[in-house]
Order: C-alpha cells, then structure tokens, then sequence
C-alpha cells in the first residue's frame, strides 16, 4: 500500500492521536472537558483543535495549498500564542503529526510505504510547522501592538483634546 | 513566553514537549510576563489607608509579609465567617458536582484547571477546612484541608485576580453557591496583609480623592463636558444644554467616567446629550461624583461603600428628587445588590418617576437609582422620542451582556428593546453566550490592564468565539454593551480575535436615530464616518 493510500485509510485514527497528543499538552485536570465538551461555544478550544486538525491534514496528504490552509493553521496557532506555553510547546502541535503517523504505521501488518514516500510526508509536516512559527510571530507581535495602542485608547479623548494625541500613530481609529 | 530558556542540552532532551502532568493541587504557581497583575503603589494606598504598603511586585520571592500574616488572615477569616452566613455556606456546601467547572470564560480559554470555579474556590476551602472545621483539624490533608503557607498564599494572588467576578459559574450551580463572591472574600483576605493590585487602587484612590478613576479635577470635567457638547453641535446642528452641579435639578446623572474620557465610550456619551436635551430633562452632571463605576466593588466592602456613598452625598447636597445612572456595568452590581446595606435606604430621595412619562420606577424604591436602558426603553415605549433606525443602517449589530447588567439586575430585555428601535439589523449570538449565560469580556473586576493582556485574550476567547461566529455567518460589524469596562477592554479582544468588528454603546445608536428638534440633516454618524450619499428624501 502507498503512503498515500494508508493515510487516507487511517485518516479518522491518525486523527484521533493526532488530537489526543494535542490535548496532552493541557494540564491533566482539564484534557477530559477539552477532549468531550462538543459544543463549540462552550469548548472554543478543543472545536477549533479538532476542527481544523482535519484540514491541516487533508491538505498536508492531498497537497492542497489555499487561504483555508492559512485559515485553519492561525486558528490554532492564535489560540496556543495566548496559552501558557513556551513558543516550542505551542508549536509542538504540528510536529507531533509525525511521531503519530510513525506509530500508526509501526501498528500495521503487510508491506507499507517506502521511506521516500515518508520523507516526503515528514518534510511536509516540517513545512507547516515553520509556515505556523511565522503565525505565531505574527500573533505575538500583535499582542505586543495591542498592549502599546490600549494605553493611548484608554484616555483617548482626552489625549485628542489636549493635542498630545498622534493620530497617525494609532491605526486607523 | 519562555523566561529562562534551557540549554541546547536539555532543550532536546524535552522534545517531547509535554508538561509534567501533575495533578492541580502539586504544581506551583509560576508568575509569567502577561498573565497577572502589578502591585498597587505605595500611595495610593496610604491615600486609602490599607494597611501594610509596600514596594513589591508577584515575580519577587519574596513578598515581605507581616511576621503575623498567618494570625492576621486567619483572624480575617473567622470575622467574614461570622459576619457573612453567605460566606460560611459557600464553604461548607459545595458537593463537588462539577456543575460549574467548565462554565468559566478563564478556564475555557486557558484550559488551567485551577480557573474552573470549584477549583478556584477550593483554594480558600482547602485551608478554610483545615483551619475551621473538625475534621480539618484533626485529618488534614486527609479530609481535603491544607495549611496556609506562602506558596498557597501566592496561588490565592494568582487566582483570586483571574476571576473577574462575572458570577457566570453561579447559574450553574444548583446551590446557588456565588464564587465570585468567594473571591471577593480572598481578595479582602490579601489586602488584609497588604497584596493588592494597582488597576484596582489607583482607580479607586483617584476616585476617592476627585471623583472618578482618572482623578480629573472638577474643571477637566467640566472643561470635557463643554467638549463634547461643542462637538455634537458640529455633528447635529443643535447646542445642548449640560447643566453641571446644578441644585435643585430633578435628577442627578452620573455616568462612568469613561464616557467623557475614552473611545468608544465618548459617542455614547454623545447620545446621551442628544437625548436629554431632547426630551427637556430638568437633570445636572456632579463634577465631584463624577464617576458611576465603583473599584471598590472588586478591592473590600469598606472601599466600596466609600465610593458609593459619593453620589448619594452629592444627590442630597444638589437636592435632586432621584439618580440616573449611564451605561456602567458593575455599578449596577453595587446599587443592586450592596447599595442598601452600603449606605441605603436612600430615603432622602424620592422613588424615582420619569418627568416625561410618568413611569413609576418601583424596583427602585429602595436606591432610588434607574439604569439609562430602564429610562430610555420607557421612553420608546410611550413614544416619546422620534427614531431614524436607517441613520444606522451601516452597522450591523450583535449585542454583549454585560456580566453585571445580566446576571446581577437581570437587565436583559431592555437593552434587545432600545437596540430594535433605533437598529434594522440586529443578530444575536448563540443562545448559551448571551444573556444569563452571557460570557465576560476577560476583563473585569480591575484586570483589564495591558501587563495582563495574554490572561485577558485567554479569558475573552469564548465571548470573541461567539462573536466571530456572528460575523463570519452575518456580517455582524459592531458589538454593542452597556459597560464602560466592556468598551475599553472590547476593543483590544477584538483586534486579536475578530478584527473588523467595532465595539459600541446603546446610546450611540440612540443618538444616531434620534431625530432633533431642529437638527441639520446628519451627514455623519456621531463618530463622524460620512453617510452615503441620499438618493430620495430623508425616511424617518
Ligand atoms: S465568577 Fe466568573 S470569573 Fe469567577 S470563577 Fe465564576 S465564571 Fe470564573
Ligand atoms: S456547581 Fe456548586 S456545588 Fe457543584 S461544584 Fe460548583 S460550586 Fe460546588
């Protein structure tokens, strides 16, 4: 069997790991609520997660490369930027993909996919995860831009009346 | 985030990338940069006359107690046990059903479980066993108590100010056990040895000292005021009267001081220029209580009963009949729920009636206080206003509950009314994100401050969720709320989360629609964005 055919056969396994090894990176008290809770107001973060998870590998077995692909991949990463993680353990999400397939093939009888087929996958993933270091910069330093505009905002009106206000400074009130 | 980075050594051996999973009750608290709040200044404090200040901050290891902090806590403990028989039940009748753990906007967004509210709670629980019943004293850990030492003291600071109050765990719990009055509690605890924050003291020195959190001085104020009313003649055509610290008016009007100072707080205040003026209101502003917000409400019940004592001092020195209050959220906490016990009854004022329809409003009979929705939605409701809804055709508004408004005066019908009225596009959010179920903004209760940001996006996430929902199936491009705290910390939550959504107030919208005696035709809306082109006459 091809790689490719063997992901696409165990997509709803891989997925499922996938996910599980996701919601390992939450403290243990909370993993059963973000694993269960299926409403997606009430679980923002597990829906999200398990949700765009899908996409993400579609588009790494398929090669798909749209804006959804950058939709689904800030999803996450927007969410992870603002977590207690380190950058590395927010981004871990998405090399972990690996040891999951690497497992998932370990577990399968019968003649399987050849390493270049794998290498390629694996740089795929490699990929994503540095397209995600680029989201999560980007996340950070909107943080980081927020916190400096919200000082001006909060006395705003006051600033624009005794002229210490640089319009120019604060993006398009 | 990372504040010690590890060596390339031990950076690969990590790889895995997992963190240790301990259980809650083994880890420590660690202080990282965005997620807690700075120490008050030492100041402010003395200005409040709190007891131990100091110069200290979360991160430092030492926090420079009193010798006595363990006495003076546990004595703490045992007065609000006694004085408060709500106190002592929240401890004892918590059944760990679970009911409220996944209901809190901070744990859902952080996925840390000592933000779910029973956990929260158990923090103070564990060592209220351990200390006051008996089987605490004699099984300890055993029957779940723990003593209070630094380390628990220091997660009581971390934890106690990431509940933001909203009491949104509290519908869920068949006991009616009301968490954020647990850590209002924990936060009386801490001030006891002298742990506060500064976005909670210094607001609430300033407002004791000048009236509002800003401690703008009585010709700031007025000088604001005169401000605005200048800039909606230039947007209406009309020049209002603004009567500041006028005796004898009928009704004292105080709103957060926000709307005089912020954006976008100020086009609210706009609106409710426009609308007194036009319904010929005999009302004044107080330049000394100039402020409707009330920190005290998240700092002790001693400062907050100072500060709300302000405005009914100045409603009996102005000789006004009753007081009208902005669009504030947790001030309506304080005067519905605390108001009475604070300084109440007001029975120098009378039980307020609209001079324009002469509604009787008798749920205030005892604070003699009506929220600016209860006054408006009157006043549409008798067909005393002319409305022009298409002068706000260009948003498309979904509305957020206010924590307080909702759940704390059940303010839920009035503001949907007004929004119908003066909006033709209105879209709700998702049934369990509003109204009772309402999620906070993330920020309340003294913590929307900037050093704070990553805890508040965490703690926001479910609200912004609902929002992007909203906007992404309808093309929702304003927020509107009724709370000061909500238009300034909105707006931040948005940029991260959903940016393209504006936030706004009722009031805005009221002001937009109304339809002036003798106005210019509107060519903006009151943030001045032009209005298309016409193409017929003018539809009211
Ligand atoms: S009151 Fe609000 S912030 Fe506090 S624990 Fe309950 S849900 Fe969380
Ligand atoms: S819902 Fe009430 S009784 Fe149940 S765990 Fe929460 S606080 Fe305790």
């Amino acid at each position: 069997m091809k790689l490719k055919e063997f992901l696409a056969k165990n997509k709803k396994v891989i997925l499922e790991r996938w996910f599980d090894r996701i919601i390992d990176s939450y403290p243990a008290d909370s993993s059963n609520f973000l694993r269960h809770e299926r409403n997606r107001f009430d679980n923002p973060v597990g829906y999200t997660i398990s949700r765009d998870i899908e996409y993400l590998y579609d588009a790494l077995c398929g090669g798909m490369a749209d804006d959804r692909l950058g939709t689904c991949l800030e999803n996450i990463v927007r969410i992870r930027a603002v977590q207690d993680f380190t950058p590395s353990q927010a981004m871990a999400f998405i090399p972990v993909l690996k040891d999951v397939v690497k497992e998932t093939l370990a577990g399968q009888t019968g003649d399987c996919s050849t390493d270049s087929e794998l290498t390629d996958f694996n740089r795929r993933v490699d990929r994503l995860c540095l397209l995600g270091f680029d989201v999560y910069m980007k996340c950070r330093e909107k943080i980081y831009e927020i916190k400096a505009n919200e000082a001006k905002m909060r006395v705003y009106k006051l600033l624009e009346r005794t002229n210490l206000l640089d319009r120019e400074s604060i993006n398009e009130e | 985030m990372a504040e010690k980075p590890k060596k390339p050594q031990e950076l690969v051996q990590s790889i895995e990338y997992k963190p240790p999973r301990k259980r809650w009750m083994d880890t420590p608290v660690e202080f990282h940069k965005g997620t807690f709040n700075y120490s008050a200044a030492v100041d402010k404090l003395k200005y409040l006359d709190l007891p131990y200040p100091r110069k200290w901050q979360p991160t430092e290891e030492d926090w420079q107690l009193p010798d006595n902090w363990q006495e003076i806590i546990h004595k703490g403990f045992k007065d609000r046990l006694d004085k408060y028989r709500s106190f002592r039940v929240f401890m004892d009748i918590c059944v760990r059903c679970g009911a409220c753990a996944d209901k809190c906007h901070y744990f859902i967004g952080s996925g840390d479980p000592r933000n779910m509210p029973v956990l929260r709670a158990e923090l103070l629980r564990s060592v209220y066993r351990n200390d006051f019943t008996t089987a605490g004293k004699i099984l300890g850990g055993l029957a779940g108590g723990r003593k209070l030492t630094v380390k628990v003291l220091k997660e009581w600071f971390y934890y106690f100010y990431q509940c933001t109050e909203c009491r949104r765990c509290s519908v869920f719990c068949p006991y009616g056990i009301d968490t954020a009055e647990i850590t209002m509690m924990a936060r009386e605890l801490l001030n006891l040895v002298g742990l506060n924050i500064d976005w909670i003291c210094t607001p609430a020195a300033n407002c004791f000292r000048t009236g509002n959190h800003l401690g703008i001085q009585p010709h700031g104020f007025k000088d604001s005021i005169e401000f605005a009313v200048d800039e909606l003649e230039e947007l209406t055509g009309v020049r209002v009267n603004a009567p500041i610290n006028k005796k004898g008016a009928e009704i004292l009007f105080v709103a957060p001081s926000a709307d005089y100072f912020a954006s976008p707080h100020y086009y609210t205040l706009l609106g409710y220029l426009a609308l007194f003026h036009e319904v010929g209101l005999d009302y004044t502003w107080s330049s000394y209580a100039s402020e409707g917000g009330n920190f005290g409400l998240f700092h002790s019940y001693e400062t907050m009963k100072r500060l709300n004592s302000k405005i009914y001092m100045e409603a009996k020195r102005l000789g006004v009949k009753w007081v009208l209050g902005g669009e504030c959220g947790h001030m309506w906490r304080v005067i519905h729920q605390y108001m009475d016990t604070l300084n109440g009854p007001a029975d120098f004022l009378e039980v307020p009636v609209s001079p324009i329809t002469g509604t009787k409003f008798e749920h205030a009979r005892s604070t003699r206080m009506v929220h600016i929705m209860e006054f408006t939605s009157d006043l549409i409701r008798h067909n005393k206003i002319k409305l022009d809804p298409g002068r706000n055709d260009h948003w498309r508004v979904t509305f957020h509950d206010s924590c307080n408004p909702a759940r704390a005066m059940g303010l839920i019908e009035e503001p949907r009314y007004v929004i119908n009225h003066v909006c033709n596009n209105f879209i709700e959010m998702p049934e369990n994100t509003i109204k009772e179920q309402t999620f906070c903004c993330g920020s309340g209760s003294g913590l929307g401050t900037d050093e704070n940001m990553e805890m508040r996006l965490r703690g926001g996430l479910p609200r912004a969720n609902a929002v992007k929902f909203v906007h992404e199936k309808n093309d929702v491009n304003i927020l509107l709320c009724i709370c000061a705290i909500d238009k300034a910390t909105l707006p931040p939550l948005l940029e991260y989360w959903v940016p393209d959504v504006e936030v706004g107030g009722i009031h805005e919208m009221v002001g937009n629609a109304l339809v002036m005696t003798g106005e210019n035709e509107r060519l903006t809306d009151l943030r001045g964005t032009p209005y298309p082109e016409k193409e017929g006459g003018e539809n009211v």
